[in-house]
């Protein structure tokens, strides 16, 4: 019975995708209220985001679209029959989805080095709408950072399933169906990207 | 065999790690039963508490605790799930002549957040600085400055969130990939139409809020600042997040239950359902408009005139595609030859008060007149008459048509129509008299009253007693059928969808062979329909 309900690739695709679309509600509530106040404190969003470093920020940006870009190559390759190369190919995706994680976190651990965290009496004696905008800026990257991390963990597995022959031509659509996830995260990272670093 | 039937091991593990969709549907069934009677109970001790006005037992602020507990049961763990996570469940498949939903394991993921939500709901009131305080809206400011376990309570409802979307996902991934052959869109069931829809809105609406509640719990915890005016942030904010989710909340309340009248009413009239694609679409006009009126709960937070005046018109609007429901099912009436069964005697006592419910809405949305009602006992009573009178009623009247169906026992009518009288009475006169108060002046959320307003508090804890009565004797009528009841037929009320033609119970494959469907649903007049 369980056989043909889960061969159904169509059905677990249909399934991803709507859990996709419940993803941008999530971060599109945070989009909203990033927008509404912006428009109350155009000046002070632009002068706290001064703080924040493009260049990590655009780094970061490159490593999520070279990730991007290999596991879609994992996913072709599998498809292709080529299981190693498949293999390969979404075990260096995990890893520059790792390699975000870590620029993030010498990223913020500069802030918080420089007494910018939420709640901090520094973020706290800050005009209003600057503070504001630090508690959006954690509170964004850090709900994206958890995904990038879910998916971190996702794709290990995936490239693990990979190798062992448990994902394989013609039987992927797990790798396919977190090809679609990763890509997401990274769609929203684009969007993070110039809203808080080069908002300035 | 049946699907009730002991399988494997037997015992508990075969159903709470069941993935059955017949056996989810009765875990969550049984919890939400618990759950309904616990919120019922502390109904009915708020309404004590008005009787006397002494602080014996129930003090100024267990009253804020008991509302707040109340409502976040009754919202979160009753009339949300409510009828998609158990007869959605149950019958979603079998309707379409599926073996099962698409995602088997996933369904049975979402009773298990749901369990997890529930624990950690009772856990906040029991651990911790106290009972969450704030009414089931947890409104900023004060859902941030109170001292109360508000941040457990809301991570509680967020984890019942994260329930409600994956069922939303899976029945709308089982709509569109397990129909059987011949079951094209336009002869699926109208219950199967009314879960479509509501899974649409669970998806899309349920992640706004699970991010809202979040942001309390960061603000708590942290500090961020996103609500607070003292950093540039705007708690009106707060209200239009909780609000663009909620309102259409209220449809993952109603839809589903509308769903259910609509298969009710055409097997007691012995009539096909009248305007069969206005009923089907306007499910999905309800899903569509009624994400755009949530601002009708803040005219009186300081929006802009012109945005009162949008939302308002808005709100008239989103009315037409539920009224348009009630003409529909009073047109299938018509000429039919009724059967006054307990099922479709609940099922027209929903058309009733849903349409007090929502007649009494569309007043509110009435920019002048909303200014006079907001935050009072009129506002109690209008959801009231819409969840109980509407999800509450239908809910019941959906137990009493498939309820054979389920578990293979017929239960006695009787008592059913005693319950019916006791609860129809006692449920107007207790929200009939808030609807009044309301109207005079009674403030809600408040845990005394004026002098002025006690007859009519008496009234409504007077009704409170009846409607709890025969709450009772429906319930242990259902009990007693469970126990004691005589074998179901495989088709009790005459009806005409595949559901009736299984066994009761049914097996646990459901078909033994896939069937094969020719025709549109309810044809019970086939020259008329033509
Ligand atoms: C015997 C059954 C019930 C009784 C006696 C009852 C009574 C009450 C009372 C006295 C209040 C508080 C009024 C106030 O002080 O503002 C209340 C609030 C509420 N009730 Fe009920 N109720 C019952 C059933 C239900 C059901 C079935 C639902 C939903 C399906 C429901 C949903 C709510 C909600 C959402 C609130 C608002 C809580 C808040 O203000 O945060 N109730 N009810
Ligand atoms: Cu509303």
């Amino acid at each position: 019975m369980s056989e043909a309900v889960h061969s159904d690739y169509q059905g677990a695709k249909i399934g991803m995708w709507l859990f996709l679309f419940t993803e941008l509600m999530l971060f599109g509530g945070l989009f909203l209220l990033y927008s509404a106040y912006r428009m109350l404190h155009p000046e002070e969003f632009h002068h706290a985001s001064q703080e924040l470093n493009a260049v990590i920020g655009v780094a970061n940006t490159l490593v999520l679209l070279t990730s991007s870009l290999f596991i879609a190559m994992a996913l072709t390759a599998v498809q292709q029959g080529r299981h190693e190369a498949g293999g390969r190919w979404a075990a260096l995706c995990a890893g520059l989805g790792g390699l975000f994680l870590v620029n993030k976190g010498f990223e913020w651990a500069a802030k918080f080095h420089h007494g910018i965290y939420p709640g901090s009496s520094l973020v706290k004696a800050m005009p209003p709408g600057e503070g504001l905008f630090f508690g959006l800026y954690f509170t964004m990257t850090g709900l994206h950072a958890l995904h990038v991390l879910i998916g971190v963990i996702l794709l290990a597995v995936v490239a693990l399933l990979v190798k062992r022959g448990r994902v394989r031509q013609g039987d992927c659509v797990l790798l396919e169906n977190s090809g679609l996830y990763w890509h997401l995260v990274d769609v929203i990272w684009i969007f993070l990207l110039p809203l808080f670093y080069l908002a300035a | 065999m049946s699907y009730l039937d002991r399988q494997g091991q037997g015992g508990l593990s075969s159903w709470i790690f069941s993935t059955d969709h017949k056996r989810v549907s009765l875990l969550y069934l049984t919890l939400m039963t618990v759950f309904f009677w616990v919120a019922v109970g502390i109904g009915i001790a708020m309404r004590l508490k008005h009787l006397s006005g002494s602080d014996f037992l129930i003090s100024a602020r267990t009253y804020n605790a008991l509302f707040t507990v109340h409502g976040v049961i009754m919202v979160f763990l009753f009339v949300i799930p409510g009828l998609p996570a158990v007869f959605g469940n149950f019958f979603l498949p079998v309707l379409i002549g599926a073996k099962d939903v698409s995602f088997p394991r996933l369904n049975l993921l979402s009773w298990w957040l749901f369990l997890t939500g529930a624990c950690l709901a009772l856990l906040s009131l029991f651990t911790g600085p106290g009972a969450p305080d704030t009414g089931w809206t947890f409104y900023v400011p004060f859902s941030l400055r109170t001292g109360t376990n508000v941040s457990l309570a809301v991570f509680a409802a967020f984890v019942l969130g994260f329930s409600s979307i994956l069922t939303g996902i899976n029945f709308i991934t089982t709509v569109h990939r397990m129909r059987c052959e011949g079951m094209t869109w336009h002869r699926m069931p109208l219950f199967v139409w009314a879960i479509y829809s509501t899974g649409w809105i669970q998806v899309l609406a349920t992640p706004i809020i699970g991010i809202t509640l979040l942001l309390v719990i960061l603000e708590r915890a942290f500090g961020i600042g996103v609500f607070d005016p003292a950093r540039g942030g705007d708690p009106v904010l707060y209200q239009h997040l909780f609000w663009i989710y909620s309102h259409p909340a209220v449809y993952i309340m109603i839809v589903p239950a509308m769903g259910a009248i609509t298969e009710i009413i055409p097997t007691f009239a012995r009539r096909c359902i009248f305007g069969y694609k206005a009923i089907a679409y306007s499910s999905l006009a309800i899903a569509g408009l009624g994400s755009l009126v949530w601002a009708h709960h803040m005219f009186t937070s300081g929006m802009a005139d012109l945005a009162n005046i949008i939302f308002s018109l808005l709100t008239f609007l989103v009315a037409v595609p539920s009224a348009i429901k009630v003409f529909n099912w009073t047109a299938t009436l018509y000429k039919g030859s009724t059967d006054m069964q307990p099922a479709m005697l609940y099922a027209l006592t929903f058309v009733f008060l849903f349409a007090i419910g929502g007649l009494t809405g569309v007043m509110q949305g009435a920019l002048g007149l909303n200014v006079h009602l907001h935050d009072t006992y009129w506002i109690v009573g209008h959801f009231h008459y819409v969840m109980f009178g509407g999800t509450g009623f239908a809910f019941f009247a959906a137990l009493l048509y498939w309820f054979p169906k389920m578990f293979g026992r017929q239960y006695d009518p009787k008592p059913a129509y005693a319950a019916w009288v006791l609860m129809f009475l006692g449920f107007n006169m207790l929200y009939g008299s808030f609807m009044v108060l309301g109207y005079m002046g009674m403030p809600r959320r408040y845990f005394a009253h004026l002098p002025q307003f006690h007859s009519l508090h008496l009234a409504a804890t007077i009704g409170s007693w009846a409607l709890v009565s025969g709450l009772a004797v429906l319930f242990g009528n259902f009990l007693i059928a469970l126990k004691r009841g005589a074998p179901a037929e495989s088709n009790p009320w005459g009806g005409k969808t595949l559901e009736w033609t299984l066994p009761s119970p049914p097996a646990a494959e459901n078909f033994h062979t896939p069937p094969v469907v020719t025709e549109a649903p309810y044809s019970y007049n086939p020259k008329a329909r033509a």
